[in-house]
């Protein structure tokens, strides 16, 4: 029965040609036989290096293959923090980029990706955090990232719901506060850039499983799928947590193991937390969305797994810690929690470009650092592609780094003890 | 909560434990290459699946192999490493024959 009232202006816009609804994506199609680039793996990283390819490299012939649905693994679990403050120059040069292309991204792909800079605190509760805190800072402010130690009465004055009491298991002694720090909606970066790239040309296809890697003479040709074969000229994995398994298949191994990172939120609330928390010796991360939901995660998991199931004693140990950083969360119940499969390399550092079979490129060992590199990614992925050589930004996350003993020793990551 | 059961101590609960990596037999130093020590010091398969690993119960310092399956994360089996590492590495012998 129709309501007494119809707003027949609403019909008319709604069935108005002046104002078609507008696709995320365009409807499936066919798998063709053959693509110029093949990109296995449907997350941020794929499609935002989709995206670049599209529209700064002018190759359009693309196709993502997505085994789940878009952005449904790892870029669906994150704790949606982007900040630049590591320690490496190699790192930090390679993460600022990439602060920068967020700052952006909402005009570069025409979708509000909801940034929201925040200012990120990592807290230091020993000598030793303090002084690796120290060091970090000052090979930021070499390389023009916002970023300083400050002591207990400035961490009070900007971030006043922290308990800064000394009469704690942990007392905090100071933080390195990263202005720049910031959230974003995850979901909003990888369907921003699948649509700019989709409108550009690239196919999307997803509930498609990669089975094989097509490799001949040492250079691939291809890869098979549950829908056929496809033939490429070049192809790229970005299958974050089953990356050893996808580079099994193009017959080289990796130095990852594949361990979880766990994550929850509680019930939401009123806005009282602006930063962005974190302490790596407490094994702590906290922001507020801007639903009102805390968004807390801690270090990854003590073994490895393909698993993506939760435990009691993660949220033990992260909650245990989280009431004496903040202990008005005490009445607070939790709403969700989740698991993601890491990628985690020996040196917490990512694997990028070129790989043992020619023409198939890697971008792997995103561990607990891939969402806020997904920008950066995209664009070095796109040049190492079309170019075939490895963009200055990632030559130092080359995989073979590990057999000639060059690590990049990352210990600004995120969730790694150190 | 996860039990594990220790070969040494019984079952235990799983916090007590830590992961060791997969086993794999050390190349030998006096004729491996550089590539390969670095393959055997970084390269892991990451099997999905039962993979044979060492686990140390770490109140009594005792390190162990057990068969765990990565994707369901059973135990299948634990027991002592001397089940697979029967011979003795002599270390100290090796150096010398490198002089």
């Amino acid at each position: 029965m129709l309501p007494a009232f119809v707003p027949s202006g609403l019909f008319r816009y709604g069935f108005s040609k002046k104002y078609p609804a507008r696709r995320h994506f365009p409807a499936p199609k066919d798998l063709k036989s053959t693509y110029d680039v093949v990109i296995i793996g449907g997350g941020g990283h794929a499609l935002a290096c989709a995206y670049y390819l599209s529209r700064y490299h002018g190759i359009t012939n693309v196709c993502v293959l997505e085994k789940g649905y878009l952005a449904g693994g790892n870029t669906a679990r994150n704790t949606a923090i982007v900040r630049s403050n590591y320690l490496t120059p190699e790192g930090v040069a390679f993460y600022d980029k990439s602060v920068q292309l967020y700052q952006e991204l909402s005009q570069e792909t025409d979708y509000n990706i909801l940034y929201s800079e925040r200012g990120h605190f990592t807290l230091a509760h020993t000598d030793a955090a303090m002084r690796t805190s120290r060091w970090r800072a000052e090979v930021n402010k070499q390389l023009g990232v916002n970023s300083e130690l400050i002591y207990p009465e400035d961490i009070a004055k900007l971030c006043p719901s922290l308990n800064l009491s000394d009469k704690v298991r942990y007392p905090i002694l100071g933080a390195l506060y990263h202005p720049p720090g910031s959230i974003a909606r995850h979901d909003a970066v990888a369907w921003g850039y699948a649509r700019g790239a989709a409108e550009a040309g690239v196919e999307i296809h997803q509930q498609t499983a990669v089975t094989g890697v097509i490799v001949e003479n040492g250079v691939v040709k291809g890869v098979q799928t549950t829908r056929g074969t496809v033939y490429a000229n070049k192809v790229m994995q970005a299958t974050a947590g089953s990356s050893s398994l996808v580079a099994k298949m193009a017959g080289f191994r990796l130095p990852i193991r594949t361990i979880p990172l766990q994550a929850c939120v509680s019930v939401p609330v009123k806005p009282f937390l602006d930063q962005i928390i974190v302490s790596g010796s407490l094994h702590v991360y906290v922001s507020q969305s801007s639903r009102g939901e805390l968004v807390m995660g801690g270090s990854t998991d003590p073994y490895s797994l393909y698993s993506t199931r939760s435990t009691l004693d993660f949220k033990e140990g992260l909650l245990g810690h989280m009431l004496e950083l903040l202990p008005m969360l005490g009445e607070l119940k939790v709403l969700r929690q989740w698991a993601g499969m890491a990628d985690m390399t020996p040196d917490f550092s990512p694997i990028m470009g070129k790989t043992p079979v020619e023409n198939y490129y890697i971008d792997s060992g995103w561990g607990t650092w891939g969402f806020k590199a997904t920008p950066v990614c995209g664009l070095t992925m796109a040049h190492t592609i079309a170019t075939g050589e490895p963009h200055d930004l990632i030559k130092p996350f080359n995989l073979e780094r590990f057999v000639n003993f060059a690590q990049v020793g990352e210990k600004g990551a995120a969730s790694v003890g150190h | 909560m996860k039990i594990m059961n220790c070969p040494l101590n019984g079952p235990r609960n799983i916090s007590e434990f830590v992961w060791g990596g997969e086993v794999s037999i050390m190349p030998d130093p006096k004729s491996v290459s550089d590539l390969e020590w670095g393959e055997y010091c970084f390269i892991e398969n990451n099997t999905a699946g039962v993979v044979r690993e060492w686990w140390c119960h770490v109140p009594t310092s005792y390190w162990f192999i057990a068969e765990r399956n990565t994707v369901t994360d059973e135990i299948v089996r634990t027991y002592p490493a001397g089940e697979i590492f029967n011979k003795r590495v002599e270390f100290a012998k090796q150096s010398e024959d490198k002089k």
